[in-house]
């Protein structure tokens, strides 16, 4: 087995291991509701209803899927055999839809609109950084503190502002939805150009506050490394600056790499909350209406859901990091 | 200790920082003693601009929207402070046993933080939050608290694990310490300037925390904080009544409080972390 394999099942294992604890929690912890669950969420979804027959399919429905007559063994065996066959239960809100309906629908928004505002605003926010730290000066006195600023506001707080000012009282661009509400989702130039203004001010929002966090990790990173012995040494034998530059950016990159890993949960979150401010009709909108109508399954769906997701990213991001990383890969050849 | 507060004091990101936290924490302090109304009663109609004696208007159920700030900056001042104390002494703690003693309780430890660094603790908050019907300001502290330890303890550990075979340590041990005394007398002292940088910061995440949550509609209960004034305005569509005093001030003060608390952050880093002294 050569070393890269061997990380590989490594960190697999580990992840497989993660994946289940972030299944058990939430399996767990929505059942920690007191009483009984069922009769209480069946009381919920079938109040108006008068006829006795349909409550009862609707509580007989719920007791079925969350299998409560049985152990909690069973329980959770039973809810791991209906995850894999795709089943995540039916919505309460939405009464009989299925909750992986609901989330299909939304997963393509949520991705259009978090996988590259984050990725575009982790390079600008990288690039800016080490131009901060190279620069010094001006640039840096101006830059580091409105970073710090940005990076201290919340998502969802930008995301109000966003839509205020360019929104509301300059009427730039709408605000809510993810297109208007009187067309139809078809193929047309029309279509796609109203899902680009719908999409223009949540991915702003979610990239300026990236942006922030970002340019302030990758400014310390890149002073730690002008301050390293090395920067002096090739300064000493005049080697040109570009190229020290290179040296130092590349150096700087790799933390910033784990840190994009360990942040992704954080920006996912955030960036959730911004879409509740658009409406945008995404997994975090959902997610909102489904607490406010205490829809517990749509609701550990959707947690489930980013949980799964933030786990993969990690995991790809780990994945890639063993093939970047010089001493990742002198570690294992330690090993062999 | 009094020497290296004097140094701090000659960093003006730290002394900035710790002005505008000072002031914040004098306003809300005072005010409510000059002010001796009721933040949930009401005083005007819906949605008045600034004015007319109310500094920044009401919100949608007409309530002095000021006094309503400085409670709420209260409340998020209070749950990230507990939620920052609770994390932080976790976070020390596991830190501490798995960086100092090491082999498998360091393996099993190590372990554990890593997963609940890759899970979301956004997840685990709602998860949580979801399932308890009466939340408190406090409780939603405790919660935020313990879910945010992760990133102390690793922090943590890595400089116990590097501590940890110093000369001075070993002779210690030599000495015949006990391990709760080496920990204490040996370690601890060095790493105190990170524990309270990280303490600082875990206060402005939980600040954060808190809004996000509240913004949710999983805040807590009877009370008023900066993440809830911000859900009312945008569940009584505030912005689209162009009634802007009733979240930019709220937003406004969120940002304020974080940011005085990362530059007192940055501050202690330049001082304590000479490396990065620009």
């Amino acid at each position: 087995m050569n070393a890269y394999t061997k990380y590989f099942v490594k960190k697999s294992g580990w992840y497989l291991l993660t994946l289940f604890i972030a299944l058990l929690l939430n399996f767990l912890l929505p059942r920690m509701i007191e009483g009984n669950p069922v009769s209480t969420i069946a009381s919920q979804v079938s109040q108006g209803m008068t006829d006795s027959d349909s409550i009862k399919k609707v509580y007989d429905n719920f007791a079925k899927e969350f299998g409560i007559d049985k152990p909690i063994l069973v329980q959770f065996g039973v809810y791991l055999k209906n995850l894999l066959s795709g089943d995540l239960g039916t919505s309460f809100g939405l009464y009989p839809r299925p909750v992986s309906s609901i989330l299909a629908s939304a997963v393509p928004w949520t991705v259009a609109l978090q996988l590259p505002a984050i990725i575009v605003g982790w390079i600008l926010g990288n690039v800016l950084g080490a131009l901060a730290a190279y620069r010094k000066g001006a640039f840096d006195k101006i830059l580091f503190p409105t970073a710090l600023f940005i990076n201290s506001i919340p998502f969802f707080t930008l995301a109000i502002i966003l839509l205020y000012l360019f929104g509301i009282t300059l009427k730039w661009f709408p605000i809510s939805g993810g297109y208007d509400f009187q067309m139809i989702p078809h193929f047309s130039l029309d279509f796609i150009l109203s899902v680009i203004r719908h999409h223009t001010l949540p991915f702003l929002s979610i990239v300026l506050v990236t942006i922030g966090g970002q340019a302030i990790g990758m400014r310390e990173m890149s002073i730690y490394e002008l301050n390293a012995d090395y920067v002096l040494y090739s300064k000493l034998l005049g080697v040109r600056d570009s190229r020290v530059a290179r040296y130092v950016f590349k150096n700087a990159m790799l933390p910033q790499i784990t840190g994009l890993a360990l942040s992704i949960g954080t920006m996912v979150g955030g960036s959730l909350i911004c879409e509740i401010v658009f409406s945008y009709p995404g997994i975090g909108t959902w997610l909102f209406t489904a607490i406010r109508q205490l829809d517990y399954p749509l609701i550990s769906g959707c947690t489930l859901l980013i949980a799964v997701t933030v786990l993969l990213a990690n995991f790809t991001i780990d994945i890639i990091y063993g093939f970047v990383d010089p001493r990742i890969k002198a570690a294992q050849m330690e090993e062999n | 200790m009094a020497h290296s507060f004097g140094i701090l004091l000659r960093s003006p990101k730290f002394l900035i920082g710790a002005i505008v936290t000072l002031l914040i924490l004098a306003l809300v302090l005072i005010y409510p003693e000059i002010n001796k109304n009721d933040p949930l009663s009401m005083e005007a109609l819906a949605f008045q601009p600034p004015g007319n004696g109310l500094l920044l208007g009401s919100d949608n159920f007409g309530r002095d929207l000021f006094l309503e700030l400085v409670y709420g900056i209260r409340t998020s001042l209070v749950v990230g402070l507990i939620a920052g104390i609770c994390a932080t002494a976790i976070g020390l703690l596991l830190g501490l046993l798995s960086g100092y003693i090491g082999g498998i309780i360091d393996n099993i430890l190590t372990a554990i933080t890593n997963m609940f660094i890759v899970i979301p603790s956004f997840i685990i908050l709602i998860l949580i939050s979801v399932s308890i019907n009466s939340r408190s300001s406090m409780i939603v502290a405790l919660i935020i608290g313990f879910t945010s330890w992760p990133w102390t303890a690793r922090a943590v550990r890595a400089q116990t694990t590097s501590l940890r075979n110093r000369d001075h340590v070993n002779i210690a041990k030599i000495s015949g310490h006990s391990t709760p005394r080496i920990i204490i007398s040996e370690i601890l002292p060095y790493i105190a300037s990170y524990v309270v940088m990280a303490f600082i910061l875990q206060v402005a995440s939980g600040i954060l925390a808190e809004a996000s949550i509240s913004m949710l509609g999983l805040g807590p209960y009877n009370t008023i904080s900066l993440g809830i004034i911000m859900n009312w305005a945008l569940v009584f569509e505030a912005p689209v009544s162009g009634a802007w005093w009733a979240f930019v001030p709220a937003a406004f003060a969120i940002a304020i409080i974080t940011f005085s608390l990362y530059l007192m952050n940055t501050g202690m880093d330049e001082i304590f972390n000479p490396k990065i002294r620009s």
